[in-house]
């Protein structure tokens, strides 16, 4: 940037000291100079023509910056008058005049010509306006910002910044933007004093300003960057092996829930059902389904789709059930083939019926992001929701089992059906109730999982062979094998996956299952007692 | 329904017959539709299908060509790929098409490619591919390496300053070749190899946390990285998801698609994606005259407000115009005369210019490179000055940069080896 760039900011901050200032507004004429400007020039004469417009004093100036670096800034065609778009889906655009600010009502997409911003402008509109948020008496304002001027400080911002600092009295801004300053020192002055303030810092930026320092011809200032970078690698390993640690449990909770279900229809009740996945899919769709139902309200629909994926998924296994695997009861191979037609005929009926694209399910606010526990190491909230979604329906279905007469009357039927039965026990009764518990719980992975993946008509079959692996290795018909066979086999991924690569990495785990089965043929918990042999 | 009725039917329909007597006389011209409309591609292949009906409809309200009326014969391959082969077969052998339209995936394609060559049939192809390949009986309107890959590697390195390069794919030959095209090409830049990385994932892969985590490693060495994608499908919705999670911004780490078009955004919610890259051919935000006209006539046919269109769309528009103009030129649908009279046919493409087809088979597009914004769409932010021809065999691999293609008389050859002079030139080196 040059000088003109810095004087600019320089009036900026002083346009937000005295606020009686900033009341100040450019005469129209003006304002569509610089506006036509705007649109009318280059990507690189642009940038002057923002500091020109940050510079003007106009109390607009914000307002159409911002519009400007959301590519909502534009000139109708026909009559040369600048808006913002309120709104731009469609062919029929909501504006309001930039100047006025009166609405304008639709506007045809043929008629608006919107002035262009790319990613170098908008990065730099991010630091203008960030100068501007420095004085905002919000601190959280302030700390955004002053984590963004790290590595775009300039001249003109550099010699502000000790009284800055001075009168900031919030600890993380201040150390941000001491940081900021030391990064300035550091690249452009090659001031060694500076490189001390960054050897502590887990910031990209200022691991990307020691790296080039320590590139430099300076062999002192090499020799201090070189000892910062190695202290800051040591904090780097530990949060990297935390990170592993957590992509590894994230992974494993997916195919745990995608398993889990699974667990119960293939592990308690024998019953092999190639359209579980369809199931996972369903359960997606009632997300998609709620969210249409309650639109603008993405969250509270998500928190419906639980009960309702459930009970959708459920009804649809019951159906199954009912229908096709009662009579084919014993004849697994038949059952295989029968279910697997079903999971192709609910794929094709979600083509036909919703639409062959993807659906776009919405994650709400809450969900998305990160958690930063420091710079180095952020944890993504929608996985660590699925984490959590994941333990709890693990000990719901464990109480289920456990505590229930429902799971006593499971468990009864499955270790010895003829004995349950003259006992009372209604078998069949017992085989819907337990089919649709274990659909029910696809249904509630598809609830999970459409916050992670796409939700369209593949959805299950990604899922479907994971899933028989995952029981098969836990050992049939074992919950808690189920659990710790995901969260392992998701840990064994990640590890394996930074070196080994994608592919590479599900190969080997694959031939690890093979190896492992032949091993010890019935998983990591096999069932014990005469119930196994049945 | 009532006698009325019967009576007025009956009469239009005499009044109809009336008025094309002389049409009549003459079989209508088929158009065959060889595109998925179930499994897994038919999520981009069903709307082409589509596209197709809606121009041909088109053409025939204006009159058909040459007087016949176009009826389009459509099939479903289903997304398998041997199928790709045995309905093309059926169309050519017992349809008796005198076109067909179709195909996505490069493997269907080259399991149509045999039968189409076999039976003498024309294919219109309108994907964006890895080159490497030229058929005397296959028109390619997608974009070959040359008019995609290469020039969006010239805009980041030049425009934004691009050292260090992620190449990420999925894994299969599309992505491979390309990226085996860009790793020569950037590496003939000066790019060392420790500033290129390269990952490949499966089909459909969802879980990106580790890779998107490596990436941004790769990204802080102090050198501006970008990421250049050939992810294809599925896959790019967990993988920009995971961008946007791990707060991986487009001003930081641009990554530039090339299989992310309007339809696959159109999954996603794009507010954390503003900035990354596409680049393409045609996008449906182009400010022409042309373009509205074809979105306006687009959402009629869905009937959808929302529909959107892009670049296979466009290039089904620009192949279709192209057989249009050529079986004008040549005065009968005889595929020896249409594949003649096509070369050299220039139309109006949808960005306000023109696309000519070259006697290679390819066809001369300018190339754009877009912004997504958060409405779904991209703001293109670079465009080529002039047109770019496609190129079938790339100048940036071992074994087919001494090969040309011309299918004009006399060369008709899809592979000639300009170094030893003859036809039939190491073709399959760069496949894999």
């Amino acid at each position: 940037m040059g000088i003109t760039g810095s004087l600019s900011r320089l009036l900026l901050v002083c346009l937000l000291l005295w606020p009686a200032m900033a009341t100040a507004q450019v005469d129209d004429s003006e304002a569509q100079q610089l506006l036509t400007a705007l649109a009318e020039s280059s990507f690189a004469e642009k940038k002057d023509v923002v500091n020109r417009i940050a510079g003007s004093g106009d109390e607009r100036a914000r307002i159409w910056l911002e519009a400007f670096a959301a590519n909502k800034l534009a000139r109708i065609e026909s009559t040369g008058q600048f808006v913002i778009v309120l709104s731009n889906r469609g062919r029929d655009w909501d504006v309001e005049s930039a100047t006025t600010g009166e609405s304008l009502g639709e506007v045809s997409r043929r008629d608006i010509d919107t002035i262009r911003v790319n990613n170098s402008l908008r990065s730099e509109l991010e630091s203008i306006l960030s100068v501007i948020d420095l004085k905002s008496p919000n601190e959280d304002s302030r700390l955004t910002a002053a984590r963004a001027l790290r590595g775009n400080v300039d001249d003109g911002l550099a010699d502000q910044l000790p009284d800055l600092i001075e009168a900031e009295t919030a600890s993380d801004v201040r150390l941000a933007l001491t940081e900021a300053l030391a990064i300035y020192q550091v690249e452009e002055q090659g001031d060694r004093s500076a490189v001390a303030v960054l050897s502590g810092s887990l910031n990209s930026d200022a691991r990307a300003a020691l790296q080039n320092a320590a590139r430099s011809d300076d062999p002192a200032l090499a020799a201090a960057a070189n000892k910062a970078l190695e202290s800051i690698e040591q904090k780097l390993k530990f949060n990297r092996a935390a990170e592993t640690l957590y992509f590894g449990l994230s992974l494993g909770s997916v195919l745990v829930l995608a398993a889990i279900g699974l667990a119960i229809t293939f592990g308690v009740m024998g019953v092999i059902n190639m359209a579980h996945g369809e199931l996972i899919m369903l359960g997606a769709y009632t997300t998609w389904g709620m969210q249409q139902l309650l639109p603008g309200q993405p969250g509270l629909a998500l928190i419906l789709s639980i009960p309702a994926g459930f009970l959708v998924a459920a009804l649809a296994g019951i159906a199954i059930e009912r229908t096709v695997i009662q009579h084919l009861k014993g004849r697994p191979l038949e059952t295989l083939l029968a279910t697997f037609g079903v999971s192709l005929i609910l794929q094709q009926l979600v083509r036909t019926v919703i639409s062959p694209l993807n659906r776009t399910v919405i994650t709400p606010d809450w969900m998305s992001g990160s958690v930063m526990i420091n710079e180095a190491l952020s944890l993504t909230l929608n996985r660590m929701y699925v984490i959590g979604f994941a333990l709890v329906v693990f000990a719901g279905l464990m109480l289920i089992m456990r505590k229930t007469r429902l799971g006593l009357e499971v468990r009864a039927v499955t270790q010895n059906r003829a004995m349950a039965r003259s006992m009372g026990i209604k078998a069949t009764k017992v085989d819907i109730l337990t089919f649709g518990l274990g659909s029910g719980v696809a249904g509630l992975a598809g609830v999970a999982l459409s916050q992670i993946t796409n939700v369209g008509p593949n959805l299950g079959q990604n899922y479907i062979i994971d899933s028989f692996m995952v029981v098969v290795f836990g050992g049939v018909g074992n919950l808690w094998g189920t659990l710790l066979a995901g969260l392992s086999l998701g840990t064994i991924n990640q590890l394996l996956e930074p070196w080994a690569g994608a592919v590479l990495a599900k190969i080997l785990v694959l031939v690890f299952i093979i190896l492992f089965i032949q091993k010890r043929p019935k998983g990591l918990f096999p069932q014990k007692g005469r119930a196994a042999e049945g | 329904m009532s006698i009325k009725k019967h009576v007025k039917l009956g009469l239009s329909a005499l009044a109809l017959s009336v008025s094309l007597n002389s049409v009549a006389a003459e079989d209508p011209i088929k158009v065959g539709i060889l595109h998925s409309l179930s499994g897994t591609m038919a999520i981009s292949e069903s709307t082409l299908k589509d596209t197709m009906l809606m121009l041909i409809e088109k053409q025939n309200a204006e009159g058909g060509i040459l007087g016949r009326q176009l009826e389009p014969v459509v099939v479903d391959p289903a997304s398998n790929w041997p199928l790709f082969a045995e309905k093309a077969r059926e169309l050519l052998a017992k349809e008796k098409v005198d076109v067909i339209f179709g195909n996505w995936t490069s493997v269907s394609r080259k399991s149509v490619l045999p039968v189409v060559e076999e039976l003498n049939g024309l294919l219109f192809y309108p994907v964006q591919y890895e080159g490497e390949e030229s058929s005397e009986n296959v028109f390619y309107t997608g974009a070959a390496p040359n008019q995609q890959a290469i020039p969006a590697v010239d805009y980041l390195m030049n425009e934004i300053g691009v050292e260090r390069w992620v190449l990420a794919g999925t894994d299969y030959v599309y992505p491979r070749t390309t990226n085996k095209i860009l790793e020569t090409y950037l590496k003939d830049a000066g790019v060392s190899a420790d500033d290129i990385m390269i990952n490949y994932t499966p089909f459909g892969h969802s879980n990106w946390q580790s890779i998107v985590s490596d990436i941004k490693k790769f990204g802080s060495a102090g050198k501006k990285t970008a990421v250049v994608s050939t992810i294809n499908g599925d896959a790019n919705v967990p993988f920009y998801r995971e961008l946007a999670n791990q707060g991986i911004d487009a001003a930081d780490i641009p990554v530039v698609a090339f299989s992310v078009g309007e339809q696959e955004l159109s999954g996603i919610d794009t507010g954390p994606l503003v900035g990354h890259l596409a680049a393409w051919n045609y996008f449906m935000s182009v400010d022409s005259d042309a373009n509205y006209d074809f979105i306006d006539a687009w959402v009629e046919h869905t009937g959808k407000e929302d529909a959107v269109t892009n670049d296979p769309m466009e290039a089904h528009y620009i192949g279709f115009n192209m057989y249009v103009e050529a079986v004008k030129k040549a005065g009968t649908t005889d595929v020896e005369a249409v594949k003649d009279a096509i070369i050299g046919v220039a139309v109006p493409n949808l960005t306000g210019g023109y696309a000519t087809m070259m006697p290679n088979h390819h066809i001369t597009k300018p190339v754009l490179i877009g912004e997504i914004q958060d409405n779904g769409q991209f703001s293109v932010v670079w465009e080529t000055p002039s047109t770019v021809a496609g190129d079938a065999w790339s100048d940036f691999l071992p074994g087919s940069k001494d090969l040309i293609s011309d299918w004009r008389k006399p060369m008709t050859c899809g592979n000639f080896n300009v170094v030893t002079g003859s036809c039939g030139g190491k073709a399959e080196v760069a496949s894999n």
